[in-house]
Parts: C-alpha cells; structure tokens; sequence
C-alpha cells in the first residue's frame, strides 16, 4: 500500500496539473457568485420571511378578511331588529348595496387614496392613481416583508372601509330616502375615509406625529359616528318620537336578529382586530384576540350594571350595546395594553355607552341603533384610552387627543355638508305618509314580511 | 243558527278548546286579535324611554251552533277561560241568516 506521504504526493501533483484552468476560471467564477448571491440571501434573511411564512401571513389575513365581511351579515342582522318590521326589507337594501359601493369605490380610487405612498398635499392628501396595479413585485414576499400580497392588502383594507360606511345606516334608518342615502355613501366612502384614513394608515400627519389607531377605533368607528351624528342631526327624528316634550319609544321589531347580528359582529372582530396585527405572529394575533374578547365580555358587563341601575331592568339592547362598546373601545389599543387594562377599557365603554345612548335621546337626537354611541362615542374613548393605557411609551394622551379632534374637525363638517347638500338638492328625508306607511313599501314596493 | 264570538286571553285557548270538545262543538274558527277593554294598555320602555301598548294580544273563537246549543257553548268557554284577572275577555251571541257546506253544498243547520 502506498504510504500516506506518497498519496499526498500524488494528490499535490494532480492539483498542480488541473491548478492552470481552476485557479483561472472555477475558483474566481465561485468567489464571484458567492459574492453575488450572498447580499440576496442576506436579503431574504433580513425580512426574516420564508415562503412557508408568507403562505401563512397572507392566509391569516385572508381570513381575517371574511371575518371582517361577515359583520356586514352582523350590521344587517342588528339594525333590523332595533327597527321597525315595516322598514326591515330597505334596511336590508341599504346594507347589501353599502357593501358593493365600499368595495367598488375602494378598488377605483378608495385604496389609492388610503395608501397614496407619496403625499401630493403636506401630508394631508395624496393618490397614487385610478384602479389596482400589483405591480412588480405585488404578490411577492417583498411587497410586505412577506406579511400579504398586493391584493390581501387591498382586499382586506376595502373590507374595512365597507364597515365603515355601513355604520351610518344605522342611525339614518326609517326616515332616510334611499337615493340620497347612496349618494351620501358613496361620495363619503371613497372620499371621506380615505382621505382622513391617510393621515394615519397611509403614513401622513398623524402617524408621523405618533398618533396610533391599531385597527381603527377612529378611522373606522369614529369616522362612521361622526357621519352618522351628522346624519341624525340634519335628517331630523323618526315621527312619533319626540312628542310633546316626551321621548316615546319604538320598539324595535326582533330582539332575537338583533343578538344574532351583535354576536356576528363579536366573531368578525377577530379578523377586525387580528388581521390588524398585518401577518400571522402568534404573539401579536393570540394577545389581540385576547384583550378584544375580554374588552367585549366587560363591555356587556359594564352595560348590565349601568343599565341595571340607571333604569331598573337590564335592557336587552342595551347590552348588546354594551358588547359592541367593549370591542370599538379596544380597537384602538388591542395589541399594546395589557389584558387588565383591556377589561377596564371595555368595561368602562359598556358604561359610556348606555349613558350616552340615555343622554342623546334627551337632546332630542334619534339614533334607533344607538350607532353614535357605540361607534363615535366609544371610538373616542377607546383612541384616548392608548394614550392612558398603553404600554408603548411613545403613545401619549395629547396625540391621541390631537387625532380624535383632527377627525373630528375633518370629518364632522364634511358630512354635514354632503348632507345638507342633499337635502337641498334630492331631498334627505321621505314625506311622513311614506314614512308612517314604512319604507318597504313606499321605496321598495314590497314588504320584508309580507303576507305572513 | 247563532254566531257565537269569544274573545279571550290567548294562554286560555288550549283550555277553551278542550272543554268545546268536551260539550260536543263540531268546528270553530280562531284568529289572533289585539284589543282592550277596560284592561287598557300598559307602558313599556325600551331604551329608556317610554312607550303605551294600547292594545293587548288576545284570540278570538268564532262558532256556529243550532239555537239550542248556544248555551251549552257560552257555559264551557266561559268557565274554561275564565282566571277571575281583569282582560278575561267577552262572548258576543248574534243571528245567522245561513250556513252553506262548501264541499257537498248542504245549506242551513246540515251544513254545521
């Protein structure tokens, strides 16, 4: 057997005789490439996301999406219960047709104003241009550091401005015209929301200030109370409600739909509040879920005890209420307060919310699902509760303060002038025969419950 | 031939229908009606504000029976659905001219 020193010798002298073409081509061509791909791969481990990763994310935030969608079912559910039968089949209309209008809107000019990129205006205003484009690399893990696709983002987000906009038929119900009612959504949808949604989602003004709204307690829900207060105010109250310095009441037709559809609207705020998170972590999406169940629970439970007291029988609407106030207050801050901190939140919104549905019907407002209180109250308790509660110290009481007035002052005026514009050109209101007569009827020429 | 129109609470019917069989009533008619007598409405509230149910669900029982029988049925329904609370409810008599049996065309007392 030859020794260990001659095969090392042998080994040496093949080397040298292939050296020539190696050492000229192979091994600069090697260090060359490694050169090349290395910073790629130090891309793809920068983002920290593999393929696996960014099929979870966006499957996640899919789902999140159809939660988000289901609550249309909720909304509609909810506010025919808390209305009369005799207006349930247009209740239904609006609510289906506020769905296509939010989502068509959105794929038009909707997205492109929510998420401009560059701002044109300060950092006020800006669009990046009609219709949808993926782009380059839309559906890829660059888009979103692997977190969703072009069309996730866009999907989900106009799911989000849809329930924003169908906030408002609630407190319009029973007396609105149905045509101005869609004009009003429409112009309010694609260019209200998105317009003040940019501010903060669409990186302007007030997320550079360091205002936070996680999943939107104002850009949803107080944008949407702002239109329905303003909405309440220039349409004037259902007949019969407010007579001789009396508040009546008007039954709402079926408590049963109106559980249903809170209790739907509970399950799409999993995917409201966890897609929020903007990928799969499982840190962020299980504490999400967390504090936004127990701010529901304790919103049903602060509203039990207030209406308990302040009317001496627990009131089944109010605490359905209750529910919702728990979850719009926790929107704001569901991944960056503690869960006690969570309970307290909801439970003082559940308070707030009876309260203020109390209070607005003695200022002779007639909001017939309590969506003012729930949605634009709520809202802005749960913005500022961030700036209590949160964890986060960069979150302080005064941005989130400076936020809810910015929207406000934008949002408020903007509805009332489309409202008012429409009452002084279409008309906002039916004539009271159509009124007593029930809007099925009289818009639709058909009756939700009929013949039964 | 007589009508006889009872109105009574409607939680009162399963009784009412039961002591009919019993006296022997071959058919009626049942419509859920609203209604008040001297039981007026009450007030309920809803979300905190007041509002007067002026009329109170109650069903009313039609029946017609031969002029003999008319009293056998005033006394079963009103001791079935009598509970001695206000809003127990009234039994009207009046005349009927005819009855026609649709499915064999028999006309008066043979038709009921």
């Amino acid at each position: 057997m030859p020794s260990v020193s001659e095969n090392q010798a042998t080994l040496e002298e093949d080397i040298m005789k292939n050296s020539n073409w190696k050492s000229i081509v192979w091994y600069p061509l090697c260090v060359l490439s490694l050169v090349v791909l290395t910073p790629l791969v130090g891309y793809a481990q920068e983002s920290g996301v593999s393929q696996e990763m960014f099929t979870v994310n966006n499957t996640w935030m899919l789902v999140a999406t159809f939660l988000v969608f289901i609550m249309h079912l909720g909304f509609a559910c909810l506010e025919s219960g808390l209305t009369q039968s005799k207006n349930t089949a247009n209740i239904l209309f609006k609510n289906t047709t506020i769905v296509a209008i939010g989502l068509v809107t959105y794929a038009f000019v909707g997205f492109n104003l929510m998420y401009p990129g560059d701002f044109s205006i300060g950092q006020f205003f800006g669009f990046a241009g009609f219709g949808l484009d993926p782009g380059v690399d839309g559906n890829t893990i660059a888009y979103a550091d692997g977190a969703y696709t072009y069309w996730t983002d866009f999907i989900f987000q106009a799911m989000f401005a849809a329930t924003g906009a169908t906030i408002v038929s609630g407190a319009v119900a029973e007396r609105i015209k149905l045509s101005s009612f869609l004009v009003f959504t429409t112009i309010f949808v694609a260019l209200v929301y998105t317009i003040a949604g940019s501010w903060k989602w669409g990186g302007g003004w007030l997320d550079q200030m360091g205002f936070y709204d996680f999943a939107g307690s104002t850009l949803v829900h107080s944008v949407g109370g702002w239109g329905a207060l303003a909405g309440v105010i220039v349409l004037g109250p259902r007949l019969g409600k407010y007579v001789d310095g009396q508040i009546r009441g008007i039954a709402g037709h079926s408590m049963p739909l109106a559980a249903i559809g809170v209790f739907l609207l509970w399950l799409g705020w999993f995917g409201f509040n966890g897609g929020s998170v903007l990928s799969a972590d499982a840190e962020l999406v299980s504490l999400v879920f967390v504090t936004t169940c127990l701010a529901a629970s304790t919103g049903i439970l602060g509203a039990m005890l207030t209406s308990w007291f302040l009317q001496n029988k627990p009131d089944l609407s109010m605490v359905l209420n209750g529910m919702l106030a728990g979850l719009v207050g926790i929107t704001a801050g569901a991944d960056t307060v503690s869960v006690n901190s969570a309970m307290l939140i909801g439970l003082i919104a559940g308070a707030i919310v009876v309260g203020s549905v109390l209070l607005i019907d003695r200022a002779k407002l007639d909001d017939p699902v309590g969506a003012v209180s729930v949605h634009l109250v709520c809202g802005i308790w749960g913005t500022l509760a961030v700036g209590i509660f949160s964890t986060n110290a960069d979150h302080s009481f005064v941005t989130q303060l400076i936020g809810v007035l910015a929207y406000g002052a934008f949002v408020f005026p903007a509805a009332l002038i489309i409202f008012y514009g429409l009452k002084a050109t279409l008309g906002l209101r039916v004539s009271a025969e159509e009124e007593r007569e029930g809007l099925d009827v009289s818009e639709h020429g058909m009756q939700a419950y009929g013949g039964a | 031939m007589k009508l006889i129109t009872a109105i009574i609470k409607p939680h009162m019917l399963d009784e009412v229908r039961d002591a009919l069989s019993k006296a022997g009533t071959k058919g009626l008619t049942v419509t859920e009606v609203r209604g008040f007598g001297r039981q007026k409405g009450h007030t309920e509230t809803y979300r905190g504000a007041e509002y007067s149910v002026d009329f109170v669900p109650k069903i009313k029982i039609e029946i017609v029976v031969d002029d003999g029988e008319v009293d056998g049925v005033i006394g079963a329904i009103s001791q079935s659905a009598r509970t001695g609370e206000i809003g127990d409810g009234k039994i009207f008599v009046g005349n009927i001219e005819n009855a026609v049996r649709i499915r064999t065309g028999e006309a008066g007392v043979a038709a009921l």
